[in-house]
């Protein structure tokens, strides 16, 4: 089967590149790790790869707030054909410093650029590195979470992933519209590694240290409304081997972020 | 027209977050704050209209779902809310602003070509009843720091785009060659030096011999070469040591401490695996047939005291660049924290001292900042509190990198050119290297604010990548990190085989107005130095230009083994470099050692079991003990991908790792692994630095091994931090703690690799003129290779059923326990070596990679006592353990109290499951280990006496926890709002 080629945007001050990488091969794609500049020099074009991936870190060092630069240059300097890739339904990911961007940039969740949505420093005011439980809220639109049977754990790693809404309009129009991909989910019982139904009809709030940022409705992810533009706080990329898993020397398992993957690769294939 | 604008960025309400501040203001004793509202300003000079200021904030400055933003001119004020009192706190001209230098940049992009500069500063609105003088106090003892700050009550009044003033800019003579030594002396300390006479002397005759005068450029040259910092000259002296007990005084005459005792280890052993041992920026061994890894331990101890964020951000900066240094890619990080009690009263401490609260938050912080944004995961460390770093906190910096094999080319030729890679030169981080040397006052922090710098982590990451293609391209010679010394020690050390010749004017400057010694001795960050054949320049320049890396050519390398400095036209310095390297006058150290005698108990200092109980809750929630989460969990330990074996491990992901295991991207395709761990326990450097020095090689091995590592390849690191060592006591106590190095290192068959000493810990109080010098503090830092990562082991009890055993001997050694310690004690028993130590770590470790072993944990703090509480409360398992059944050594009668609590070298905990039991005791045979009790599912530690099987007590895990883990539900660990 052919590989398609995936593009991982790095900005200066990235630094999960190359696990992202890492990721996108194992799920079945091509990775290849592109310098910004390399793009806005016309070495590399976005448009000869199918699936792109913005990857986590501290871009420009997060000065002026946590991805805004990066996503300055997103509308400024790559609107066009990053608009071209977004309106074909190729898959675009951003995980952690790319959400952010991809969310200052107003491609998240998108429909125009006012940006009504944004990710903010943690309610604890600092930076927190911990495991989370991730749950595909039902009936989202996003075509990375499709077809998950279990919940995906893996580590958020950061100081600014309060996901935080202009007004309840728009926190309505996330969940009315099925923009809401992923929530931060508790567990009944911490040590509970049971396969749980990804589906669940009433939300009860996760709390601390669950929703490790305070976010909102304990949103951890988001979608546009095409489903093929996905962002979320935490690293899926950091669970790809059973061996990264906390507790896999109590024999613990599951919770790949590797499905994600799989699925982002799945959908860029239709495109080579 | 030239403006300056000022843009308040203020969150909207209800999108504050969690501040320390309301906490740390109580702390200070000031009761009205209710509100605090902290804001960003931006201040921007410059001939701008309002709608390229309304972009600026609408593109770069606001976000509107959270915040808004009021801008004026800043010449108007901005009013205070009612109610309020505003502190406004803004950075001294000159000192490193990466948001404003983001801000700048960005604004050109978008062509807002006015901007003539930026500066961001901090605003702060106090809500509630609190007095200008209550403000101040807040503003100086939390909010300001002078070394780099500036504050106001009100509207800060900007320095932003304020040229400095122009001089002229050349070398100085400074005559010496005529000087008395009084008058030596005085030019030593007035220039801050660092020297002392017979180094003077040697200075002086070096220029007498030249026919001329020194420039400054030249005097500033030796004193950094010749600091402690760079040279090392108390660990190269000559030492007349003196011991004296009662069985009499021994004399020694000891011709270098390094090579006498660390370095001799090393060769001793003469580990085939070892490639590079105190040669390179940083020790290297083999890993894999394709790679090899490097480890380097850095102290940032006095620039941390002085401003706590910059130096220890600065302090990662500096050990990442170390590793940078060896051609190799950072991997992980560790730290090593000392501070003074946190909940000391700001009347105990000492003049011109900052409170250790305030050290501390701002050292944490400033490791995060560094870490995280480098990517680089930080995955081991300690964190000690005691009275003695009040005045001198310590920060051990390590990080451990991978390259592929023989990538690290270490030969500068003649005609190569020499490069700067990365951060621009300013005046930061001035006489760093002989402000190292020197004994912090009260007064230091105000004659030596330029010795702080302020990294900037996103720089040296695009520096990091750039090299990583230079590497991989083989485009360069030679690579050093410029840290301490700057550009003089980076140079002249990679030239001193060859010679140098340098053009200062050529080095790119942050700001005019810097005179050539500043530049050649300024000690700013993120800064490499690469030795370049010409040919590779122009791939090397387009490579830089990818990924946004200044880099200059600043000179060659030629063949007269000279050290040339040019400014334009002018020579500023021409020195041999055998002068220069090995001119220095051998330093002689008196060093004397007499053991101290401390109170110890003769009998026993409990009744009941219920006493005991009491105790070991009491070590676990003592602050040294207790769990750090709060802190660990505010540095990324995951990026990389690595972190087989985390920090935390368990059933609920919160129990103490004995060391972390990694299995790096370049191997992710197999199994082997990383092992990182540490010693430290100053506690036994009161009574006796020899033993501190074999516990913490003990320790450093046992933590490795418990997670898998293979005791057959294990690298250790020794770091130093310590008093004046001209002071004979403190220099006795050196000598003894380089004779454990020695005896420990071949104990275990594990070399030195790598070390660093940071000496003259010491303050003097201003008002008394006493002298106080740190616990002698001795970390050894171990990497060792885990030859499958699947086997690897955790610390947390794993099911009801298993088998308990102590692997290796106990013994009555409470001195300097934990135990001793909540009762006021300090004691002389303090452990001594383990003599089976190293065979059990081999048996250990083939039952460990036979899957014998479902969990290990050390002995260390607390003895056996601690680490049963802490596998059962990580298992969330219960234990019933029987005393009668722990192997000991020594005649002295069983009491459960040494038993317990005793901190005797080279011990295990081990949970076997049954069907493995015959099996590992197969293994272990031999070696001291006993069964001495079971994993129960009922949630408490229970343990039976010695004589027959009496229950001494039983702790609820719920009891357990809340001694380990209690205070974590403090203001200081986040909470859900909303």
């Amino acid at each position: 089967m052919k590989r398609p080629r995936v593009l991982i945007m790095h900005a200066p001050g990235t630094n999960r590149d190359r696990e992202a990488a890492l990721a996108c091969e194992l799920a079945g794609g091509s990775a290849e790790i592109v310098h910004i500049n390399q793009l806005m020099a016309d070495e590399r074009e976005l448009r000869a790869y199918q699936m792109l991936v913005l990857p986590g870190g501290f871009s420009y060092g997060d000065s002026l707030g946590a991805g805004r630069l990066w996503a300055n240059d997103l509308y400024h300097r790559f609107s066009q054909a990053l608009d071209a890739f977004v309106a074909a339904g190729k898959p675009v990911m951003g995980i952690c410093n790319g959400f952010q961007a991809l969310v200052k940039a107003g491609y998240l969740p998108g429909n125009g650029w006012r940006q009504r949505v944004t990710l903010t420093h943690n309610r604890s005011g600092h930076f927190e590195c911990r495991w989370v439980r991730l749950r595909a809220s039902a009936e989202n639109r996003c075509l990375f979470t499709r077809g998950l049977d279990e919940d995906i754990l893996c580590p958020v790693a950061h100081g600014e992933g309060r996901l935080a809404v202009a007004d309840e309009a728009a926190r309505e129009e996330l969940w009315g519209d099925g923009l809401v991909a992923l929530t931060y989910f508790a567990p009944a019982n911490p040590a509970d590694n049971t396969k749980l139904s990804p589906s669940v009809a009433a939300r009860r709030p996760a709390g601390y240290p669950n929703n490790p940022n305070g976010s909102v409705d304990d949103i951890a992810g988001l979608c546009n409304h095409a489903g093929n533009v996905f962002g979320l706080m935490p690293h899926p990329e950091d669970h790809i081997y059973p061996q990264q898993h906390p507790r896999w020397t109590r024999g613990e398992a599951g919770g790949l972020g590797i499905h994600l993957f799989r699925n982002g690769v799945r959908a860029a294939r239709a495109f080579t | 027209m030239d403006r300056i604008y000022r843009v308040e960025v203020i969150p909207l309400t209800g999108q504050s977050r969690d501040d320390y501040l309301l906490s740390d203001i109580a702390a200070l004793g000031i009761r009205g704050v209710q509100r605090v509202v902290r804001c960003d300003l931006f201040f921007l000079r410059g001939d701008l209209t309002e709608q390229e200021v309304a972009r600026l904030r609408d593109e770069l400055l606001v976000d509107p779902v959270v915040q808004r933003a009021l801008w004026r001119l800043a010449a108007g004020k901005s009013p205070t809310p009612p109610g309020a009192i505003r502190i406004e706190v803004g950075l001294l001209q000159g000192v490193t602003d990466s948001v404003a230098e983001n801000l700048y940049a960005r604004a050109k992009l978008l062509g807002v070509s006015g901007l003539r500069a930026a500066a961001s500063a901090q605003s702060y609105l106090l809500f509630g009843a609190l007095t200008p003088g209550e403000a101040h106090t807040i503003a100086q003892r939390l909010l300001c720091n002078d070394v780099i700050q500036h504050y106001e009550l009100g509207c800060l009044s900007p320095q932003v785009g304020i040229d400095p003033p122009l001089t002229e800019m050349h070398a100085e003579p400074v005559s010496i060659t005529d000087l008395s030594d009084e008058e030596l002396l005085r030019v030593s300390s007035e220039r801050l030096l660092s020297l002392d006479l017979a180094e003077m002397h040697a200075v002086r005759a070096y220029f007498v011999g030249e026919g001329r005068e020194p420039t400054d450029v030249e005097l500033e040259s030796i004193a950094q070469t010749w600091s402690e910092h760079c040279g090392h000259k108390t660990f190269k002296g000559i030492v007349e040591y003196v011991e004296s007990s009662d069985e009499g005084i021994v004399r020694e005459r000891i011709d270098s401490l390094l090579r006498t005792y660390i370095q001799a280890a090393t060769k001793k052993i003469d580990a085939p695996w070892v490639r590079s041992s105190f040669v390179d920026d940083a020790g290297i061994i083999d890993f894999t047939e394709d790679y090899e890894v490097s480890f380097k331990v850095e102290t940032h101890n006095h620039p941390s005291a002085l401003e706590p964020f910059g130096g220890a951000n600065t302090g990662i900066g500096g050990v990442v660049r170390d590793i940078m240094g060896v051609s190799a890619r950072p991997i992980a990080n560790t730290d090593v924290l000392c501070f003074g009690p946190l909940g000391i009263e700001m009347e105990q401490l000492p003049a011109g001292v900052l409170h250790p609260r305030r050290i501390y938050n701002g050292v944490v912080s400033g490791i995060e900042d560094y870490g995280n944004k480098m990517g680089i995961p930080t995955v081991n460390g300690a964190i000690v509190f005691d009275h003695g770093y009040i005045a001198n906190p310590l920060v051990y910096c390590g990080c451990v990198g991978i390259a592929p094999c023989n990538s690290h080319p270490r030969e500068p030729r003649p005609g190569d050119l020499i490069v700067v890679l990365g951060g621009r030169t300013g005046r930061d981080g001035l006489h760093g290297a002989t402000f190292s040397s020197i004994e912090l006052t009260d007064e230091t922090g105000e004659t030596s604010g330029g010795a702080v710098q302020i990294g900037n982590p996103i720089t040296e990451k695009m520096v990091l990548d750039a090299i990583l293609v230079a590497r991989d391209e083989r485009l360069y010679h030679a690579i050093t990190d410029c840290g301490g010394g700057g550009l003089s020690s980076a140079v002249s050390e990679m030239g001193e085989g060859t010679g140098v010749s340098v053009w200062l004017d050529r080095v790119p400057l942050k700001y005019l107005g810097l005179q050539p010694w500043e530049i050649w001795l300024s000690e700013a960050q993120e800064r490499m130095i690469l030795a370049v054949p010409p040919e590779n320049e122009s791939r090397l320049r387009r490579i830089c230009q990818d990924h946004w890396v200044e880099m200059s050519v600043i000179g060659r390398f030629t063949g007269d083994r000279r050290l040339h400095l040019h400014y334009e036209d002018e020579a500023v310095a021409d020195l041999s470099m055998a002068f220069l390297h090995k001119g220095i006058p051998l330093r002689k150290l008196k060093a004397t050692w007499t053991r101290p005698t401390f109170d110890e108990p003769d009998g026993p200092i409990w009744s009941v079991g219920a006493d005991l109980a009491q105790d070991l809750l009491q070590v676990l929630a003592h602050p040294n003990v207790r769990s750090k989460e709060d802190v660990v969990r505010r540095y990324d330990h995951e990026v990389q991908g690595g972190t087989v074996i985390k920090p935390f491990v368990g059933v609920q992901d919160d129990g103490p790792s004995d060391a972390a295991v990694l299995r790096p991207l370049e191997v992710a395709d197999s199994w082997p692994g990383l092992a990182v761990g540490c010693g430290f326990n100053p506690a036994y450097g009161t009574i006796d630095p020899y033993a501190m020095a074999i516990a913490a090689i003990d320790e450093a091995v046992r933590n490795v091994v418990a997670v898998g590592a293979d005791p057959e390849h294990i690298a250790i690191l020794d770091n130093f931090c310590w008093g004046n060592p001209l002071q004979p006591d403190r220099m006795g106590g050196l000598v003894r703690a380089c004779k454990g190095c020695y005896d420990g290192a071949l104990h275990y068959g594990t070399p030195f690799i790598s070390g660093k000493d940071s000496l003259n810990n010491e303050y003097t109080d201003g008002e008394t003129g006493q002298q106080a010098a740190i616990p002698p503090s001795l970390l050894i830092s171990a990497l060792g290779i885990v030859p499958d990562v699947r086997h690897s082991c955790t610390m947390d009890l794993k099911a009801a059923g298993g088998l308990v055993y102590l692997v290796g001997e106990t013994r009555k050694e409470l001195g300097g326990s934990f135990y001793y310690r909540i009762h006021g004690l300090v004691g002389n028993s303090v452990p001594g070596i383990a003599q089976a130590g190293p065979a059990t770590a081999r048996a250990l470790h083939r039952a460990i990679g036979a899957g014998l072993v479902r969990a290990c944990h050390d002995c260390s703090e607390g003895g056996l006592a601690v680490a049963l509480a802490e596998m059962a409360l990580a298992g969330g398992l219960g234990m019933e353990v029987a005393l009668a059944e722990v192997p000991v050594a020594g005649d002295d009668r069983r009491e459960p109290d040494w038993l317990l609590f005793s901190e005797s070298n080279g011990r295990y905990l081990v949970e076997v499951p049954p069907e493995g039991a015959a099996a590992f005791e197969a293994q272990m045979n031999q070696m001291p280990c006993s069964r001495i009790g079971h994993v129960v599912d009922s949630p408490s530690l229970t343990v039976a006496d010695c004589q027959g099987h009496e229950t001494l007590f039983s702790l609820p895990l719920a009891t357990i926890r809340e001694a380990w883990r209690g205070h974590l539900q403090g203001p200081s660990v986040g909470r859900e709002r909303d």
